[in-house]
Formats: structure tokens, C-alpha cells, sequence
């Protein structure tokens, strides 16, 4: 189980720079730790737990507050089909049932070729698009179980990694913010100035 | 629970502090920035709470504290934990709308609730059970399946959690991280799956643990020695003291059929506020231990014997009446009672002994006391507090939590000075490593910075001060003690001695005379100079630093005489040992760290023939034609309040007292002490650091069955650099050695260990670093070799 890579480890001490408390950067050392691996390992969290300063559980409670951070092997792609009101009117529950018997899992589980997770979701925010649904957090609007299948081949033979990198990756293009543009790691307290970025602002 | 003693007089309407307002048409006087909660806790109006801890920050999490306040658009519903008394402020606690709020919360905690109260050991003191009783509806509308996890989980190898119980208050989370410093344990997941957990399979390994037990609402958390042995109706309780170490903190023992079965924290404002360290807390059960000596023994050509109580006395009496003028010597006494202490001093005195020390050249010269003393509020409250003293919290663990709090809050600002990181180091503002021995010449640099002397221009100074290495010479530590007593202006000591009585064994009598110490009473016995050696609780060869002098100590002395709860290794070597009372099952006073003197109370019968200590020195004296003239505890208090300087008008009446009483201290004039300069240490070596860690090889910790199992074993740290210029691995062995003695352990990485030194605890299981020390030496210098 991996800790953080030596590349990742550069770039989490860029994120914790930017701000004014290390354990600020939590959140996106884990993103950065599920990026890494698809999920989140526990050496991963001890690792970050280090890294920003507070104990392995402190980390892990943070983490699991949050849905979209995984804690055991998921498939290359997380489907999450909506099922809330808008989309259960207008036939999640067929489209569910068309992926469940499609893939050969129930909703929770991943297929043995490690490719597809299967998870049923709340609204989404695009009731108007019901039925939709995520593939690793990227939409997919008013599906049929014919798009559906179209949508499982396309993924199955790699046509769609350009639009949709693998499970943990948030976005493709990495953000680099300059030190001189962040806020730096002052206590909030001290802080008396505005942010560069903000005093950058007013003068647009 | 305990709650807070209100330190709140009658003021006068005029104070800006004071504000005066209502609780149910009710006149109250609050201090400005209290909660609701606080200021009617003083009333009779009792406001039902889950969440709120008057020694902790609110959260308001539970909602079951509401009450309505008026507002400028008729009453509001407020939460009494985190809502402020402000001037002519109306609070109603008992309306319709309060009691239809305290119903709901009720019901709906219940509604996932297992009551498994038959079950369950906090039946009968659950503020839960209480409350659904006093504030609940009567009945539940939820019929629904509850929620389910697996029954109780260990989180550590003292406490359980029972998840389908928890509430969710955040209190024990919230005292782990903030009271303890140690946050193992956090709220996990969200919404209805949210439960309190520790790090996948990392346990929630403090040294506090306890006290989550104790304040949990519930019973989610329980501790593994009080599970299942008793329901709180049968347990009879007293209010005590903790003797385990010198903080001195309040409890409350609890027993049921002669048997103790709990130590609870009771909040004692100026010293422990409520909490108890594990090791305190738990370690009763070597009261109850099989191994506890029963019956007088006495030696025989094939060891020890039983024998009767008259048999034994009258052979120690013999034994002292033909020892020659000069040569009996008394070791010990910082276990026992005030009383028992001074009951000993006045019959070395008949005796006529002048060596005597209640320490076994492991703390510091009495001398510490004579500089003016400060409280533990008093450092708590200081501008800055200097750090002059062993690791805090494995020492005297709730004086550290106290310290700790303090510096948390930014009302004191720390500066260490010390060897190897501690406990504190985190919350220091400075912290200064000096290797040892260098400490004088440290502490001039530290007091001559700017930025150092402007802060200690600040306001009070308080010095903490105790024997941080047992590797060197006391005298460094005093030294340096001196050097800052008579630099810093407005400075005062408090003196972190860690043995439990051990202030009042030193001020009762039994300090050494001139300067027959420890180390110099074995010397003289191992010089064949001692006829008669008593060893009052004492375990020279497990406590003195110095293995070899203790060795050689115990050997040479003719007669030894033990007076002990346990067969020690010491003891086993004894003469005639009289089995003597524990805690617990005894009456008398202790005094603490500070000078403060609470009463420590019988629970329970003392067991088989084992008698207090003072007794066995009054029986002895009469034997020995010099009656004391004590039958009573209540003679020896009246004769150390007539004749004790500083214990004066001190009567157990007034020392019950909850807070205590602080003795008055006569001044005494300090130590002279004349500073060697240390030989620099050879690069090729290591200084070596020997200091106790909270568990070890103590008697009373290895008789406890949950903390037996906790201490850390030997071994030896070094700096990671430090191990790859050695040449091991983590955890290989390595040989140490020093002027031609050696000792093989394993050696570990750690980062809290300075370049150069060495870092080994003491007193515990496996190979000992002790056969390395002298008495002697100002600093211990060893050799480290790879041999795996
Ligand atoms: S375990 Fe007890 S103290 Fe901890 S959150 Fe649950 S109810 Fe509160
Ligand atoms: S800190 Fe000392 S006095 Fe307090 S509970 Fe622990 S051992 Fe006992
Ligand atoms: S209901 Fe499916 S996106 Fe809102
Ligand atoms: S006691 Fe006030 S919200 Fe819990």
C-alpha cells in the first residue's frame, strides 16, 4: 500500500504552501492520494497525516466525511447513476437495472476485470437531464439503456480517455499557483493585507 | 460527572465583570463571558446537558440544553452551553416550549438507543438513563429496527466501544484533542453513520484514556477493569487523593465487598480538575493483587519464612537495640502517609540515625524547597514558566496536561530546556537541547538572549524544576536551578519531585542529614558500615540508579529490614519484612508537588495481617523503651501540627478539605552549590539520558493486569543519524558501554533523541541500562557498536 510518490510528494508541499495552515490542504492531499492509487490507501492517509501535521485518525475522519473518497480498490471507472426524483421519473431505475444485469454486478460492486463500479447517487443538479448519471464525476445527460450500453462499450475499449482519465483524477491540467500569488502560510490572524489576487482583481 | 465549584462571590452591582439576570424570575449573578449553563448550575434549576463539560470548550452539539431567553421579538430557544449571560438578561427553563424541546431530544436519542440498560455498567450513574427519566416523554414513537454495529470494539487495550450506545456528544473526542493533546480518536464518517473511531488498527494508545470513560454520557465507553464487576448502587465511595505520584490528584475510591473496584477523578480546582492519568487511575488493581505479602516474614537457613507479627517485631527490635551507635540507616518513606512518615522520623530519631532519605539519589536535594515555592495555578498563570524538569507527561501526568493547557490557551509562554524532545516541546515557545551536563552553561546563554529577557520581563516567572537524567549528578540540575533563581527577577519554584509523598517524607523527617544521602548510606553500608538497614516501601535495587552501588549496598549491609507491600527485589534480600498497608487501606495525609496537604482515606480493610507503617514505628519505639506516645493517627496529626514548622495549625479537619491546605514553608537557606565544568564528551560517544517513562517495571504498575502489559520494554535510542553512523538497524542490538562494564539492547531510531546523546527509559523489562551508571560520574558517556 503506497505512501505518497517522491513527484507527489513535491507537489503536496506546493499545495500546503498555499495555505495558511498546513492541515488546510487536507482535502486536496487526498484527492492527490486518490489520484495516485485510484483510492485512498491507509499508508497514503498516515503519510498525509505527516506531511500536514495531525494524527493518521484526524485524517481518516476527515476523509470519510466525504463520498467521493474511497477507501478500498474501486473500478477504473465509478459509474453513479442518479436516482433521486427527476431522474427516478424519468427511468433511472430501468437504467440501473440495464447496468446492473450489463456489467453482471449489483450497485456497490466492481467488476472482476477491476474496470466498472457500480453506484447508485443522489441529484446530481441536472434534474433538467434526467436521467443522468456520472462516469468518475464527468456527466453523462439523458441516458437511455441504449446510450447506456454505447457508453460501457466506449469505456471498455479506451475510446473515451481523452474526456474521462481514470478514477481519482480530478482534473488533467494540474494548477500551479506562484507563491507570490498565494496567501502564503501566515496564520489567519496576522493576515492584514488582502490577498494579491483579490487586490489583482479590483483592477479588471 | 463532576462539576466545577463556583468561585464567584456576591458582587457588587457596580463590577463590569457582573451581570445580573434571571433564571425563572430568579435574581443570579453571573461573571461576564459565562455560558447559561454555568450561571444555573448555581441555582436550583438543573438544565439537562449531554454535550457541555465545564472543563472544556461547548459545542452544542446535543441540543438538549434549551432554554428560552427573551429577546427583543418575545423568547427564543437558545443553547444554554453556548449562549453568553448578558446584563438583565430573562432565562426560562422550565416553560411548555423548553420541555417539549428536552422531550423531543430525548426521544430522539433514544430512538436508536438500545437500552441495554440491564446490561449495561452504566446503568445507575448514566446522565442518559437520568435524564429520559427526568426530562423524557415516558414513551417512544419509533418502532422501526434501530441501528446496528457490532457490540463492544476494544480501541485500546483499556477501554471498549460500544457504537449502538454512543450519542455522539463529541466528549471524548473533544478530550483527546483538546485536554489530552493525543487525538486518536475522531467522529468518523457522516449523518447517521457518523460514530466515534480510532485509525484502522492504530489504538487509541494515551495516557488519558481513562477519562473518556468517565465522561462519556453513556455507556459507550467503558474501561476493562471495571466491566462487568459492579453495578454503582452497591459501590461504596470516599473521596481520596492519588498517591501514584506527586500531583496529588483528587479521586474517589470506590469499593464493594472489601474490594476496590474504581478510581474516579473528582475536579479539584487548583490541582487536577477532574482528570486522572491511566497509570493512577488503573493501577488499584495491584492493591488487590494474590502477590501482596500476607504475613511477616522472617529469614531461615532456607529463605523466607512466615511468621507471627510478635515474632517478627520482637526480632526487629533486637536486631536495632544491638545494632552499633551510628549504624542504622533508614532508606524510603515517599510512598507512605504524612503520618507514617513522621511516625519513622521519630524513631530513627529514639534511635538516634542520622542517615536517612526518603529518595534513592533519583530526584533532587530537599535543598529544592527552600527557594520560594509556587502552585500549580501559580505556574498556570505565569508570564512564562521555564522547563527545567524531566518529561511531564510521563512523570506527572496531569500537571502536564494542566501545563499544557495553558500554553494552548497562549496564557503562559514556555521555554524548555532540556536533552530530548518531551511532551511539552510541541507546546513550548522556546525549547533549548543541551547536552548533559551542560545545562549551567545553557542556561546563561538562554537568560542573556534579548528576545528571552524581554519575555521574562513580562511578568511572573515560574521555574519548574526536577532530575531530568538519572545518567548524571543532581548537582547539574541544581546548578543550573541556582543560576536561574539569581538572574530572573520575580521567579518562583515549583519542584517536580515525582515520588507520591515524597514532599512530605522530606519535610516530615526523613530528608538526609548533612550529607548522608542515598548513594552515601549504600556506600557505607557496602563499606560494611551499616549493621541495620531499613528499607521503609524503598527498592534500592530496582530504584537506585547505580545498579552496582545498590548491589553492593544490599550485600554488605548485616540486617535489613523491609517494610513493603510486595517481595521486591530488594525485600526478597531482607531479614524480616513486615508486610505493610496500601493505598486504600489506610487513613492519613499526603502532600503533593506544591506542599499541599489532602487526606488519603481507608476503603478497605488493609490485607491479611499487613498494618500502616506508623504503626509498626510506634510498636517499635515501645519495645524498644521510648513510647511515642501515639496510639491514635489523630495523636501523630496533633503532634505534627504542634511541632512541625509549616504543618503548623494544620489539623486533618482542615486538610480534608477537598483543595487541601498548603503548608507554609519555612525558608531554608538553598543548597551552595559551586558548578564543575562537565568533560567535554569524546565524538566517538554518546551522553546518555536515563529517564522513567509513565509505564514501567514499578511495583505497582507490573501487579496491574491492564497496565502491566503497556510499558515499552529496554532499549535504546539514538538520533537516525546517529543509528546509520552506528552502523545498526531499527531495532537490532547493540552493545553500550562505559569505563569496562557493557550491556546489550536494542537500539531504535528517534527523532526526539539530540545528535550525540543517547536515550535509554528506565526501570524496565529486559536487559538494564543501570549496570552502566555511577553515582559518581557527573555525565555517563557510553560507546554504541553495531553487533548484529
Ligand atoms: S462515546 Fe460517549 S463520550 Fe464519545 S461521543 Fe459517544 S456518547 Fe459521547
Ligand atoms: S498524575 Fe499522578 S497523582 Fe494524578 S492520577 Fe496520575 S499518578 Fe495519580
Ligand atoms: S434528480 Fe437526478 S440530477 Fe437531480
Ligand atoms: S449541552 Fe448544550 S447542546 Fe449539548
Amino acid at each position: 500500500m503506497s505512501r505518497l510518490t517522491d513527484a507527489h510528494v513535491t507537489l503536496a508541499k506546493e499545495i500546503i504552501g498555499r495555505y495558511p495552515r498546513p492541515k488546510s490542504a487536507l482535502v486536496p492531499l487526498l484527492h492527490l492520494a486518490q489520484e495516485q492509487d485510484g483510492y485512498i490507501t491507509r499508508d497514503a492517509m498516515v503519510h498525509i497525516g505527516q506531511l500536514v501535521g495531525v494524527t493518521s485518525a484526524e485524517v481518516y475522519g476527515t476523509a470519510t466525511f466525504y463520498e467521493m473518497f474511497k477507501f478500498e480498490p474501486v473500478g477504473k471507472y465509478v459509474v453513479n447513476i442518479c436516482g433521486t426524483m427527476s431522474c427516478a421519473l424519468m427511468g433511472s431505475e430501468e437504467l440501473m437495472h440495464h447496468a446492473e444485469k450489463r456489467l453482471g454486478i449489483k450497485a456497490g460492486g466492481t467488476t472482476a476485470d477491476g474496470m466498472f463500479t457500480l453506484e447508485h447517487a443522489e441529484c446530481q443538479a441536472a434534474c433538467t437531464e434526467a436521467p443522468c448519471l456520472q462516469v468518475n464525476y464527468r456527466y453523462r445527460y439523458r441516458l437511455t439503456p441504449a446510450d447506456l450500453d454505447q457508453l460501457i462499450d466506449d469505456l471498455s475499449s479506451e475510446r473515451l480517455t481523452h474526456e474521462i482519465p481514470p478514477h481519482g483524477t480530478v482534473a488533467k491540467v494540474r494548477q500551479h499557483i506562484p507563491p507570490h500569488l498565494g496567501v502564503g502560510a501566515v496564520e489567519p490572524e496576522l493576515v492584514t493585507e488582502s490577498p494579491v489576487w483579490l487586490d489583482s482583481k479590483a483592477a479588471l | 460527572m463532576s462539576t466545577t465549584e463556583s468561585n464567584i462571590e456576591p458582587a457588587s452591582q457596580l463590577d463590569p465583570n457582573v451581570v445580573s439576570m434571571t433564571i425563572n424570575g430568579k435574581a443570579v449573578l453571573a461573571r461576564k463571558g459565562e455560558w447559561i449553563i454555568a450561571a444555573a448550575d448555581r441555582t436550583e434549576d438543573f438544565i439537562p446537558r449531554f454535550c457541555y463539560h465545564p472543563r472544556m470548550e461547548s459545542v452544542g452539539v446535543c441540543r438538549q440544553c434549551l432554554v428560552e431567553v427573551e429577546g427583543p421579538r418575545g423568547p427564543m430557544m437558545v443553547v444554554s452551553c453556548m449562549t453568553p449571560v448578558a446584563q438583565g438578561q430573562v432565562v426560562r427553563t422550565d416553560t411548555d416550549i423548553v420541555k417539549r424541546a428536552q422531550e423531543g431530544m430525548i426521544e430522539l436519542l433514544l430512538a436508536n438507543h438500545p437500552l441495554d440498560c440491564p446490561v449495561c455498567d452504566k446503568g445507575g450513574e448514566c446522565p442518559l438513563q437520568d435524564q429520559a427519566f427526568s426530562h423524557g416523554p415516558g414513551e417512544s414513537r419509533y418502532i422501526e429496527e434501530k441501528r446496528h454495529y457490532e457490540k463492544p470494539i476494544p480501541i485500546s487495550g483499556l477501554v471498549f466501544l460500544d457504537r449502538e450506545r454512543c450519542i455522539l456528544c463529541d466528549r471524548c473526542t473533544r478530550f483527546a484533542d483538546e485536554v489530552a493533546g493525543d487525538p486518536l480518536i475522531t467522529f468518523i464518517h457522516r449523518g447517521n453513520n457518523t460514530q466515534v473511531m480510532t485509525f484502522p488498527d492504530e489504538p487509541f494508545a494515551s495516557y488519558f484514556s481513562g477519562n473518556t470513560v468517565q465522561i462519556c454520557p453513556v455507556g459507550a465507553l467503558t474501561a476493562e477493569p471495571y466491566r462487568f464487576k459492579a453495578r454503582p448502587w452497591d459501590l461504596q465511595q470516599q473521596e481520596s487523593t492519588c498517591t501514584t505520584c506527586s500531583v496529588g490528584c483528587r479521586t474517589v475510591v470506590q469499593s464493594s465487598r472489601n474490594e476496590i473496584l474504581r478510581y474516579q477523578g473528582v475536579d479539584s480546582d487548583p490541582v487536577n480538575w477532574g482528570w486522572l492519568c491511566d497509570r493512577g487511575r488503573f493501577n488499584f488493581q495491584s492493591t488487590n493483587s494474590q502477590n501482596r505479602l500476607a504475613t511477616p516474614l522472617i529469614k531461615s537457613d532456607d529463605g523466607l519464612k512466615p511468621a507471627s507479627w510478635t515474632a517478627a517485631l520482637d526480632e526487629t527490635a533486637r536486631a536495632l537495640r544491638h545494632a552499633q551507635p551510628g549504624s542504622i540507616a533508614i532508606l524510603g518513606g515517599a510512598r507512605g502517609t504524612n503520618e507514617d512518615a513522621w511516625a519513622w522520623a521519630q524513631l530513627a530519631d529514639v534511635l538516634g540515625v542520622e542517615m536517612r532519605d526518603a529518595q534513592l539519589d533519583d530526584g533532587l536535594p530537599a535543598e529544592i524547597f527552600g527557594y520560594p515555592g509556587a502552585t500549580i495555578d501559580d505556574a498556570c498563570s505565569a508570564a512564562t514558566v521555564i522547563l527545567l524538569a524531566p518529561d511531564l507527561k510521563e512523570e506527572l501526568p496531569v500537571l502536564y496536561l494542566r501545563l499544557r493547557g495553558a500554553a494552548e490557551k497562549k496564557k503562559i509562554r514556555i521555554i524548555e530546556i532540556a536533552t530530548h524532545d518531551s511532551g511539552l516541546t510541541r507546546y513550548a515557545w522556546k525549547s533549548i537541547m543541551h547536552e548533559p551536563g551542560n545545562q549551567v552553561q545553557t542556561v546563561q546563554d538562554v537568560l542573556s538572549a534579548p528576545e528571552i529577557k524581554e519575555q521574562l520581563g513580562r511578568g511572573r516567572v515560574v521555574l519548574v524544576a526536577g532530575r531530568s537524567n538519572l545518567a548524571e549528578l543532581a548537582h547539574n540540575t541544581m546548578a543550573a536551578v541556582d543560576s536561574i533563581v539569581t538572574t530572573v527577577a520575580q521567579v518562583s519554584v515549583l519542584p517536580v519531585l515525582r515520588r507520591g509523598n515524597v514532599r512530605g517524607a522530606l519535610s516530615l523527617g526523613l530528608a538526609p542529614r548533612a550529607s548522608n544521602d542515598a548513594a552515601a548510606i549504600l556506600e557505607a553500608a557496602a563499606n560494611g558500615k551499616i549493621d541495620c538497614l531499613i528499607l521503609l516501601g524503598a527498592d534500592p535495587l530496582s530504584d537506585v540508579p547505580d545498579a552496582d552501588l545498590a548491589r553492593r549496598g544490599v550485600a554488605g549491609a548485616r540486617f535489613i529490614i523491609a517494610i513493603d507491600t510486595f517481595l521486591t527485589n530488594s525485600s526478597a534480600h531482607a531479614d524480616i519484612v513486615l508486610p505493610a498497608a496500601a493505598y486504600g487501606e489506610k487513613d492519613g495525609t499526603t502532600t503533593n508537588l506544591e506542599g499541599r496537604v489532602t487526606d488519603v482515606v481507608q476503603s478497605i480493610t488493609p490485607h491479611a495481617t499487613s498494618r500502616p507503617d506508623w504503626m509498626m514505628a510506634a510498636e517499635l519505639a515501645t519495645l524498644l523503651g521510648n513510647d511515642l506516645g501515639i496510639l491514635t493517627l489523630q495523636d501523630i496529626q496533633a503532634r505534627i501540627s504542634q511541632t512541625v514548622v509549616g504543618f503548623d495549625g494544620l489539623s486533618v479537619s482542615v486538610a480534608v478539605r477537598k483543595n487541601g491546605v498548603l503548608i507554609s514553608v519555612p525558608p531554608v537557606s538553598p543548597l551552595q552549590v559551586h558548578h564543575e565544568a562537565v568533560t567535554k564528551r569524546n565524538s566517538y560517544e554518546y551522553r546518555l539520558v536515563v529517564a522513567r517513562k509513565l509505564y514501567d517495571e514499578a511495583v505497582a504498575t507490573a501487579m496491574s493486569q491492564s497496565l502491566s502489559a503497556l510499558a515499552t520494554g529496554a532499549g535504546v535510542y539514538v538520533h537516525p543519524l546517529d543509528l546509520e553512523r552506528i552502523g545498526a538497524k531499527d531495532g537490532s542490538s547493540v552493545r553500550i558501554s562505559s569505563t569496562g562494564r557493557s550491556v546489550v539492547l536494542p537500539v531504535y531510531a528517534s527523532m526526539s533523541v539530540t545528535r550525540g546523546t543517547a536515550f535509554a527509559p528506565f526501570n524496565q523489562k529486559g536487559v538494564d541500562i543501570r549496570e552502566l551508571l555511577q553515582a559518581t560520574d557527573g555525565v555517563t558517556d557510553v560507546q554504541i557498536a553495531n553487533i548484529s
